[in-house]
């Protein structure tokens, strides 16, 4: 899938420290338009302070970023969303006691003319357009009108990544999406990671969930200690392997070699 | 409906049930309790305590509180009865004096809250904290101001308008527009039953504005938002600082609205220390009314509607004869009842 | 990735943490310059006295706030406690009990009925999780309510005269060179003697002090105290640590209304008589006294000292202004801008980050 094909994101050796810590030490990586790409790593292996520096939340110390093509600087989540990189956080910043299109239209609501004068809401249309995109990602939530509070985990999950979606995202980060929820509303996430993956978003998801992460990725990225330590096509790996690299080799060796 | 969305629904509106049934047992115990007196006279006394709610439900939807209300409506209140007194005394038009009054006072509303929402939304002070500081200032200007007396000597045209009715009925006999009829007689003087008054006509007018920025527009759903997840709001791009400091501006300026209304019916300026419940009162009335402390929750009708359990109530008892006191018995208990029935009753789910 | 201190500015975050002693102290300075006789053994006594109001109050509210509660109610369950005193006492009077066992009589119930609106708010907070301001202010209607109808709307008198003996009266009578007497002055003294003489330690302030003390060692020392900080700072870690969190948050909101309850016992004793509004205005001074202090009201922080330090603070800013003779109103805005300022001194100085041990 990659071929000749131009990467959606490429990063460069990007380096980034607190203090006297390297959390992230010369990593490099690029994502295609279309492909799930896996982020794997240990507690601390420097997984979540790459993806804030590619969100905007940190500014890197050194190394380039470039997003179709062009090298951009990303100093705020607000430039990395104007690009078209959307992060859902395990937290997902849904307003509960809002309902679903108005989370999906979230501080970007339409608005029509009340007597050619005063700016409302448009409820219709947020609805309609929010019932536009989920029907395209496959979502079923029993009405649009219900407050994110009474939704499921799974449901909550979709609203947040239909949200990105509709305002374009090209990228979509994924933290732990799976983590909170059972296995049938995983099933359903996993299935909407492929849904995205084949309308061209890419997506970089970040799972302590491995046969998760083997499900629906193409390609895997391992991180220790702030290093990259191997990058595998998924067919052509297998879990044990990526444990190996995940852990540190020498530990999984040595018990082998006992 | 399914039975699940009827009982939800049931459960949601219950205030709405609570009143009518006040109503009913007050039309029985209370003598003369139904009667178009009653009403107008509900109207009037609730006017004031109306706008302090509306605006402490901006605040209290946001997640935050405001304490300091009572005081800025005490405060107003003394500014513009001051205001007046000294324009009419210095000989100028008792109407220009009164306008003179009603646009310093409202103007001198901004304040208290741009100071509260500058503290909360840049210096992250606890709204409780804020608006308590701002509560003993408030408190000590407005007893400074009035040397604590009220503010007397105020122009007969004051009362007039803070208690003039837009009809005036004498069943039977007389029906005027605006004016009262002249040259009654005291028995039918007692019998002239004024219909809509001028202050409840100008606190729903208000109401109303405001109730359609709450639900209707873009920074009603912002507000919401705010006090639903105010970390999603701010990744969402919600320009949240602003917006809070908004929504202090707006309490405080219904305080200034309820201070400047209060002088007008009453006819003086009052700063009392007793005005430290009413802001407590204004913000049961909102939590009645279905907003929650938590913020996210709440909207102008069901304040109205907590407003007026509380003001039926306190005429209610008046006219059944019980001892006043015991109204703040009913107040507590009504109150956490009304939390406690929001818990129990689940959220209405479409299908 | 824990913050460090330079060990240059250590001295300087110590300062911020600890402001509020020296703003304490900075009042007494300037008022002692500027005020006449306000620098005497008799004024400063005079001061703790007015004090025990807020004192108890904010001791009670100190716990509640911890736990990131808040206890609207303590202002009239004071009130309550205070008609309930004067009124038992009254009664037992008029059965011709003697004044001794009416007075302890009248006290020692208003105390045990204190503790009722305290079951009442935690039994709302803890177990159906009403939140604090809701179940307390609702007492708080409750509360005033029931004490005007005990008292028919009038302030309660006529009790045994003994009761202002004590609320008045001081433990120790010291006539310099000549005499020391415990609870009563020395007899049959001259009228210069009663001038020269030098009462100490006021006795509603001793009772209050002891009672804080005890509570204030409750929770600096013991596992109660440490588990109401827990669920203050965290209230599910607290419960997935098995921390009883329902039972303790019920404590507390007996501890805050019993003390609230001694508040009004004490108003009795010194004012002899029983009010309903005896401790109306007093809420939000104890909510301020315990956020001077140092206690968040998102729970968690806060102490026992602090909190008297804060008392002292307001007590001393009252005191300090009438006898400077300056209008009392200006207190109310000095108390706020003290109580904000607070707040942002917080803010600015970060948690204090030892280096190693």
């Amino acid at each position: 899938m990659e071929g000749e094909r131009r990467p959606l994101l490429e990063v460069r050796n990007i380096v980034k420290r607190f203090g006297g810590l390297v959390a992230v030490n010369r990593v490099s990586m690029e994502v295609y338009p279309g492909e799930v790409v896996g982020l794997l790593g240990d507690n601390g292996a420097g997984k979540s302070t790459l993806i804030k520096v590619i969100s905007g939340v940190y500014r890197p110390d050194e190394g380039q970023i470039f997003f179709e093509g062009r090298e951009v600087r990303i100093t705020s989540p607000m430039d990395a969303i104007r690009l078209g990189i959307e992060t859902i956080y395990q937290d997902l910043a849904l307003a509960e006691n809002l309902n679903v299109y108005s989370n999906i239209f979230l501080g970007r609501e339409k608005l029509k003319k009340l007597f050619n004068l005063i700016p409302v809401l448009d409820h219709e249309y947020m609805m309609q357009e929010s019932k536009k995109v989920l029907d395209r990602l496959g979502i079923e939530i029993p009405s649009l009108r219900n407050k994110i509070k009474t939704l499921s985990g799974g449901q909550r999950q979709s609203v947040a990544i239909s949200r990105s979606i509709y305002w374009n995202a090209k990228l979509l980060i994924m933290d732990e999406p799976t983590a909170a929820l059972g296995v049938t509303e995983q099933r359903k996430v996993l299935n909407l990671v492929k849904t995205l993956s084949a309308q061209g978003v890419a997506i970089i998801i970040i799972s302590h969930q491995l046969y998760d992460v083997f499900q629906v990725a193409h390609r895997l990225v391992v991180l220790r200690r702030g290093e990259k330590v191997g990058e595998r096509l998924t067919h052509e790996t297998n879990p044990d392997e990526i444990v190996s690299l995940i852990v540190g080799a020498e530990l999984v060796e040595g018990g082998q070699r006992g | 409906m399914s039975r699940t969305q009827v009982i939800a629904r049931v459960g949601r509106n219950w205030v709405i049930l609570f009143l009518f049934l006040l109503c009913v047992i007050f039309s029985f115990t209370g003598r003369g309790f139904l009667s178009l007196k009653t009403l107008n006279n509900i109207l009037l006394t609730s006017s004031p305590a109306l706008l302090l709610a509306a605006g402490e439900t901006f605040v209290i939807i946001t997640g935050g509180i405001d304490l300091s209300v009572g005081f800025v409506r005490g405060l107003i209140s003394v500014i513009s009865a001051i205001v007046i007194r000294d324009l009419y005394a210095l000989g100028y038009s008792p109407y220009f004096a009164i306008f003179c009054g009603i646009v310093v006072g409202v103007l001198l509303g901004f304040l208290p809250g741009l100071v509260n929402g500058i503290l909360v939304a840049r210096f992250r002070v606890p709204p409780f904290i804020a608006t308590l500081g701002m509560y003993g200032i408030a408190n000590g200007l407005a007893l400074r101001y009035s040397k604590g007396f009220p503010i007397t000597f105020l122009p007969d045209e004051v009362g007039e308008i803070g208690n003039g009715f837009f009809f005036y009925l004498l069943p039977g006999r007389l029906f005027t527009v605006f004016e009262k009829p002249l040259g009654l007689t005291e028995a039918e003087a007692r019998n002239l039953v004024g219909i809509v008054p001028y202050a409840t006509v100008i606190a729903f007018a208000l109401l109303f504005v405001f109730g359609f920025v709450l639900s209707k527009t873009q920074f009603g759903q912002h507000i919401y938002a705010i006090g639903g997840n105010i970390d999603a709001a701010r990744r969402a791009g919600i320009p949240v600082e602003k917006h809070l400091i908004r929504v202090y501006v707006i309490s405080s300026l219904f305080a200034a609205f309820s201070g400047v209304l209060s002088t007008l019916i009453f006819s003086i300026g009052t700063h009392t220390q007793f005005a430290a419940s009413l802001e407590l009162f204004a913000i049961a009335a909102v939590v009645i009314g279905g907003a929650s402390l938590m913020g996210g929750k709440g909207n102008i009708l069901g304040t109205a509607l907590g407003v007026f359990v509380l003001s039926v109530l306190e005429v209610g008892f008046l006219m059944s004869g019980i001892l006043p006191f015991y109204r703040y018995i009913a107040v507590g208990a009504i109150l956490v009842f009304a939390v406690v029935i929001d818990q129990l009753f689940p959220e209405i789910v479409y299908d | 990735m824990e913050r460090v201190m330079g060990g240059q500015k250590e001295w300087l975050y110590r300062l911020g943490r600890a402001w509020v002693a020296f703003f304490l102290l900075g009042e007494i300075v300037v008022f002692s310059i500027i005020g006449t006789g306000f620098f005497s053994a008799r004024n400063f006594q005079n001061i703790l006295v007015a004090a025990t109001t807020i004192l108890l109050l904010a001791a009670g509210e100190t716990f509640v706030i911890i736990t990131g509660g808040i206890d609207l109610s303590v202002g009239f369950v004071m009130g309550l406690a205070c008609v309930v005193s004067a009124k038992i006492m009254v009664m037992l009077q008029a059965a011709s009990v003697s004044q001794g066992l009416s007075i302890l009589l009248g006290c020692a119930s208003a105390l045990l009925f204190g503790l009722l609106p305290g079951l009442v708010n935690g039994a709302l907070v803890a177990k159906l999780r009403v939140p604090p301001f809701i179940a307390t202010f609702g007492m708080y209607g409750v509360a005033y309510g029931l004490s005007e109808i005990l008292c028919n709307n009038v302030p309660i008198s006529g009790l045994p005269p003994l009761v202002g003996f004590i609320g008045n009266g001081y433990l120790l009578y010291y006539l310099p060179g000549k005499a020391l007497t415990f609870f009563s002055p020395p007899q049959g003294i001259g009228r210069a003697d009663i001038r020269a003489m030098i009462p100490l330690f006021p006795n509603v302030f001793v009772f209050s002090i002891i009672a804080v003390a005890i509570f204030g060692f409750i929770l600096a020392r013991t596992q109660f105290g440490q588990h109401i900080y827990a669920i203050g700072g965290n209230i599910d870690a607290a419960r997935r640590a098995g921390i009883p969190v329902e039972k303790h948050l019920i404590r507390v909101y007996m501890i805050s209304s019993f003390f609230a309850a001694m508040g009004g016992v004490m108003y009795t004793l010194r004012f002899v008589t029983g009010r309903a509004d005896a401790g109306a205005a007093r809420m939000l001074d104890s909510v301020v006294a315990v956020v001077i202090g140092g206690a968040s009201l998102y729970g968690g922080t806060g102490s026992m000292v602090g909190s008297i330090i804060g008392t002292l603070i307001i007590a001393m800013l009252e005191t300090g202004m009438v006898n400077l003779g300056l209008p009392t109103y200006n207190k109310y805005v000095y108390v706020g801008i003290i109580l904000v300022l607070a707040v942002l001194v917080d803010q600015f100085f970060p948690e204090f980050v030892r280096k190693g041990e």
